[in-house]
């Protein structure tokens, strides 16, 4: 549930749980495209140095 | 026939026995597949649930998977958080369990909601006053973080490893894995707690009502408690059932000694705990709510105190003494006899919360009521067990689930072609040498 669907309410029980939520998937999703875009850059790198 | 896949230095069983193992438990889960269907096509009618079992096998089925998963987030918080390494050997199994634990719990959820289709209103339409709508939030997020700690492993399969960009997404993936191992933590501590709390919060029922912390019944807090206590007897009894199986020693003596020597003394504080709660409610809660402490034990024919016995004592004492004494915990059978007993303990323990909560009258004009489960239920009940099954074999047979097992058991075919090559290595280096 966003902020712009009709059943928000700006209370704590919306933010605290909603909140969560989005800080824990904001953390996993984070991490996750710090190791795919460093995997990317590693990949590459490496096979700019095979070529060489 | 697949030896392409499996991995270095170990040895396997032949492929027909293999794939007789998986043919046998896809049987079974095929089983439990039918049954899934006829829960979702003709509607829980199937089932044998009514106005007082809202909650039963499957709900009892989902937090005892939940608490025996849990030794993945502790063994993880273990290594990852607090710094024990040697738990490093032991944490691929632990991952794998907690993986196929919490994706039991949630296709069991998936059943029990009925409409699977409209599982996703839980999250846009969340009911934002249930705890178990906080359940569903961290089960499902943490859930991903097993998923991302499982992946690791698969991409170490021999075959695909030799794919730069899975090689080193792997790296990439083990190196920051103390944040999803944290996360992780952080996530398995409020979904246990409110699975608890769901059962302590409810005011009409005194044999599950408790008194709390602010928002929280301790409930919330002896279930965390419990799964970080329990959930590595779990993985224990596994590893020592897949080295039954195996006919191989997988995990060394030390490695198996901390973790018995943690869990024990997570049991044996957890049990304090329990019977301070256990008395205070016996002797203080129950008769402020009229009744008396037999009145949950009595006039029925299935809950007697037996199984505050076996929860308490056999499941819960017993195993906290073996397991903190060093020289009963380092007795094989001693240790087999004490996790055994620790995972019956806190699966008795759910049972109580789920489904004697349930049978318990609550007016004066009600009666006991027994349940007993459709073999619907039952069949998807062990449907996971299937799953799991096959999953282990799967993940055992072509992933380096156990970092030790090649040193543990050596080949000598594989020994002497390792020992070759560093001849070979020492050849090519000895002109350079001299």
């Amino acid at each position: 549930m966003f902020p712009f669907c009709f059943e928000w309410a700006w209370d704590m029980s919306h933010i605290v749980f909603m909140g969560g939520l989005w800080y824990a998937l904001s953390i996993i999703g984070a991490g996750m495209t710090w190791c795919i875009l460093k995997t990317i850059n590693d990949t590459m790198k490496a096979d700019d140095t095979s070529h060489h | 026939m697949d030896s392409a896949l499996i991995p270095k230095g170990v040895k396997r069983c032949p492929f027909w026995q293999f794939a007789l193992f998986i043919g046998i438990a896809g049987i079974i889960a095929l089983w439990g597949v039918y049954a899934m269907f006829l829960c979702w096509f003709k509607a829980l009618n199937q089932t044998n649930m009514n106005d007082y079992y809202g909650f039963a096998l499957w709900i009892w089925a989902d937090l005892a998977v939940i608490a025996l998963g849990g030794g993945a987030f502790f063994s993880g918080f273990l290594k990852y958080v607090v710094g024990k390494d040697e738990l490093k050997n032991i944490i691929n199994y632990a991952v794998l369990i907690g993986f196929i634990c919490y994706s039991s719990a949630l296709l069991i959820l998936a059943i029990d909601i009925g409409q699977p289709l409209r599982g996703w209103f839980i999250f846009w339409h969340a009911n934002v006053h249930s705890m178990l709508t906080e359940v569903a939030f961290c089960l499902s997020c943490y859930f991903a973080v097993l998923t991302i700690e499982y992946i690791p492993l698969i991409l170490e399969n021999r075959q695909i490893d030799k794919i730069p960009f899975f090689h080193n997404l792997s790296h990439n993936m083990h190196a920051i894995m103390g944040v999803f191992a944290a996360t992780g933590a952080f996530l398995s501590f409020f979904h246990q707690g409110s699975l608890g709390g769901v059962a302590g919060v409810l005011y009409g029922r005194p044999f599950a009502y408790r008194e709390g912390l602010f928002i929280w019944p301790w409930t919330f807090f002896l279930f965390t408690w419990s799964a970080a206590a329990y959930g590595p007897c779990f993985t224990l009894t596994l590893t020592k059932l897949i080295e039954k199986v195996t006919g191989k020693k997988l995990v060394k003596d030390n490695v198996i000694d901390l973790l018995a020597k943690i869990s024990g003394w997570m049991i044996l504080t957890y049990m304090v705990a329990k019977l301070i709660d256990t008395l205070y409610w016996g002797a203080v809660l129950t008769p402020q709510a009229g009744f008396r402490f037999a009145d949950f034990y009595s006039n029925n024919a299935f809950y007697g105190q037996w199984i505050l016995f076996l929860e308490l004592f056999l499941g819960g004492i017993v195993p906290a003494i073996i397991l903190t004494n060093k020289n009963m915990r380092q007795n094989s059978t001693l240790l087999t006899l004490a996790i055994i007993l620790g995972c019956v303990g806190v699966c008795t323990n759910r049972w109580a919360m789920v489904c004697q909560v349930m049978a318990v009258p609550v007016l004066p004009f009600e009666q006991w009521q027994l349940y007993i489960p459709s073999w619907q239920e039952v069949a998807t009940t062990i449907l996971p067990v299937a799953y799991g099954a096959i999953l282990i074999g799967i993940s055992y047979r072509y992933l380096p689930v156990f970092p030790q097992e090649r040193e543990l058991n050596p080949i000598d075919g594989v020994a002497s072609i390792e020992l070759d090559d560093a001849h070979a290595e020492q050849g090519k280096l000895q002109p350079a040498l001299a």
